[in-house]
């Protein structure tokens, strides 16, 4: 990792352990918005990554957003960090400018249409979008095709009527619908945006959340498995609780790898293969991790009262959204069938 | 707390340019062979085989040129090493000398030594087998029995080792044994011999697998005499020795790839007619089959860095051989077709293959419970 990525890990690692608190967190279950965290999180820039610094980002890569995405799933951050990173790429890729403010990305569900329609000299766009992340409390960068091409739209907060709704974790989930709604911006999609690139990159950050909501889970079991006494010593030191968390590790350097191979493939340019990937082998580790820490946590750890299940209802829920795991695994298993069995090998040591 | 890394990396050009010319070697030599005899992958043993990798200069690529090597760096091994998994090529009569017993000697052994075997080994004409096991000395390798007597000009061995691969053909064997017994500190006290397989004294008898295959031994010595000048290191020095073999032995591509052939005809199959369930079984597995190719990659980038990636080596070699085993069971819940010994289809024959060898892929090498355990370290647990 180069040393400026070492910083930028540094920062949102102390600034997500100062501010994303249980109370923090508690609150933004019941609906609250953290805003000091959002200004917090804007201020240190991080959710502009892709952004070029002409454009008021960071001018960085894919690789700084999986830092910043790794580390909001660690914490369970209760923010659209991951969604703003992509909607603002979608944005600024596409030649639009990017406002300040949390940003949300639709459709997320690759059956729900959406329609951009001119209207005089700008754009309106109609139909529904199901589960949006913080679809009330966000903008919304939509991707949809009109008149024969992708475009990238912005629609402001509050354009479209909101159907408020939630997932395990208490993060909202909204179904938006647009009615005209009136387009702040649009332009043809920049290069390398296609039609499913909303679930495409959706699931890319969500497969870096979960990859920290694991790092999250495996360092706390493994430290609880030495705080927790019975039969007269550290639960730790039985070989059965040994085994199951070495599982979990396995589990947790797989996602790690999984998901920081698909972001590396993002910055190389066509990621869908190692996105396919990750969201697969990332979603499979965050059901057996989910298990193996509360396993080791018992009966505590299925409280609310304990922090675990702030991690483990996202996991839980994070590896349904933008695709699941057999989605994605069908998707990519068509691709290898089609190339053959004797592509096999020449196209993973390519990539 | 940061317990374990796995950093991407890439493979340099010439690693890279490497590939095309193996992969092109492969096509020659392997050319259309039967993907069961392929399934062996590392357990095939062809001694003209080694020979023509010898002639390549791809055996002992990274070591010193004064002793036969090539001096080229440890990621160019790993892509010979993958591609020729990945063919499913016959390695084993040049395998286990390169990737440990000619580490061993280069990091341990005496000048006489490396100049009179890292040669022979580097030109595929010297086969190795590993005499660690015994009866009763699996995973506590440590409690292990055979002892090596100190007497005039070198050793007088007498004990039994066992599970030994292919010491029925191999030349010489590195083995380890007790030059001195102290009950309260079994680590201590063990040293280790390169010793010739036709020595007098030394009985071979076959081991046969669940498959009626014979690449186990049972090594019997009977007041075998080793000359003191094939002990290798320091007496006693043993223990610390086998620890760091046994770190060459679990970092490599061999750890995900034993399966792989398995794989090619369930994608065979499946892609005559790709439903929604065969597809997702399929892209399945090569999620987790890509996701262990980065893992394994970064272990061998971190030993190109001269670092010392132990735990993350027994993390790979635990997801790897998860993996590896369940392939076959994979297949059968997909397919349910039965695996066969020398009859029906490709699929069938590699999946009958392939569903007796896995249990041993959690076994070789340290079993999946020491693993586990090593992992566990790495984690603070003990």
């Amino acid at each position: 990792m180069n040393e400026l990525r070492t910083i930028l890990g540094d920062v949102v690692t102390r600034l997500f352990t100062d501010l994303v608190t249980k109370d923090l967190l508690e609150s933004a279950e019941t609906g609250a918005w953290p805003e000091a965290l959002w200004q917090a999180v804007e201020e240190n820039g991080l959710t502009l990554p892709l952004v070029p610094e002409s454009k008021g980002g960071a001018g960085g890569s894919w690789g700084d957003a999986f830092v910043v995405a790794r580390a909001a799933g660690r914490h369970a951050v209760p923010l659209p960090i991951v969604e703003t990173i992509v909607g603002s790429w979608l944005l600024s890729t596409s030649g639009l400018d990017v406002p300040s403010g949390p940003l949300t990305i639709a459709p997320v569900h690759r059956e729900d249409r959406l329609r951009l329609a001119r209207a005089g000299s700008g754009w309106r766009l109609g139909g529904t979008a199901a589960r949006v992340p913080w679809g009330r409390a966000a903008g919304h960068v939509v991707v949809t095709e009109a008149e024969g091409r992708m475009m990238v739209a912005l629609v402001a907060r509050g354009a479209g009527q909101v159907k408020t709704d939630q997932n395990l974790a208490r993060e909202p989930r909204d179904t938006v619908v647009f009615d005209a709604a009136p387009v702040v911006a649009a332009a043809p999609a920049g290069r390398g945006i296609s039609a499913p690139a909303v679930s495409l990159y959706g699931a890319l950050v969500r497969s870096a959340q979960m990859a920290g909501g694991l790092d999250y889970l495996l360092r706390q079991a493994s430290q609880y498995a030495t705080e927790r006494r019975q039969f007269g010593k550290p639960i730790g030191s039985f070989q059965v609780i040994q085994q199951n968390l070495a599982v979990l590790a396995g589990h947790t350097a797989a996602a790690g790898t999984a998901a920081a191979n698909a972001f590396r493939a993002a910055d190389r340019g066509d990621a869908a293969f190692e996105i396919a990937v990750a969201k697969v082998r990332v979603g499979e580790a965050a059901g057996i991790g989910a298990s193996i820490a509360h396993q080791v946590h018992g009966a505590i750890g299925f409280t609310y009262e304990h922090a675990l299940q702030f991690a483990t209802r996202r996991l839980w829920s994070w590896r349904a959204e933008f695709g699941g795991e057999g989605e994605w695994a069908a998707e990519l298993g068509r691709a290898v069938a089609e190339r053959g069995a004797d592509a096999l090998w020449p196209h993973l040591t390519a990539r | 707390m940061q317990t374990f890394r796995f950093e991407l990396g890439e493979l340099p050009p010439e690693a890279e340019a490497l590939r095309a010319e193996v992969r092109e070697f492969l096509r020659q030599e392997l050319g259309d062979a039967a993907p069961v005899r392929r399934a062996h992958s590392w357990g095939g043993f062809d001694r003209e085989f080694s020979k023509k990798m010898g002639a390549r200069g791809w055996i002992a690529m990274t070591w010193p040129k004064r002793y036969g090597g090539h001096e080229r760096s440890a990621l160019e091994r790993y892509v010979v090493l993958e591609e020729m998994l990945a063919a499913g090529a016959p390695v084993s009569a040049h395998w286990i000398a390169d990737r440990q017993s000619g580490p061993l000697l280069l990091r341990f052994g005496t000048e006489a030594q490396r100049q009179k075997f890292l040669p022979a080994i580097a030109r595929g004409e010297l086969s190795f087998a590993i005499g660690m096991s015994e009866p009763d000395s699996g995973s506590d390798l440590a409690s292990l029995r055979t002892r090596a007597e100190r007497v005039p000009g070198g050793y007088r061995v007498n004990g039994t080792k066992v599970w030994t691969s292919n010491a029925h053909l191999a030349d010489y064997m590195i083995a380890t044994f007790r030059t001195s017994h102290d009950p309260a500190k079994k680590h201590e006290g063990l040293s280790q011999f390169l010793v010739d397989t036709k020595l007098p004294g030394i009985t071979m008898s076959p081991i046969i697998d669940l498959a009626g295959s014979h690449h186990f031994n049972m090594v019997v010595f009977e007041d075998a005499f080793v000359p003191e000048d094939m002990r290798v290191g320091e007496e006693g020095a043993g223990w610390k020795q086998v620890t760091t073999e046994l770190a060459f032995e679990r970092s490599g591509p061999e750890r995900y790839l034993s399966s792989f052939a398995l794989l090619l005809e369930l994608i065979r199959e499946v892609s005559k007619d790709p439903g929604e369930r065969a597809a997702a079984t399929v892209g399945r597995l090569v999620a987790h089959l890509a996701t262990l190719r980065q893992m394994s990659l970064s272990v061998a980038l971190m030993l190109q860095a001269g670092e010392n990636p132990n735990l993350e080596a027994a993390v790979v070699k635990d997801v790897g051989t998860t993996f590896e085993q369940e392939v076959p069971e994979v297949v059968h819940a997909l397919l349910g077709v039965e695996p066969t010994i020398d009859t029906g289809s490709d699929l069938q024959q590699v999946l009958g293959f392939l569903m007796q060898r896995a249990p041993s892929f959690s076994l070789r090498g340290g079993t999946r419970e020491i693993l586990r355990g090593i992992i566990a370290r790495g984690l603070g647990l003990r």
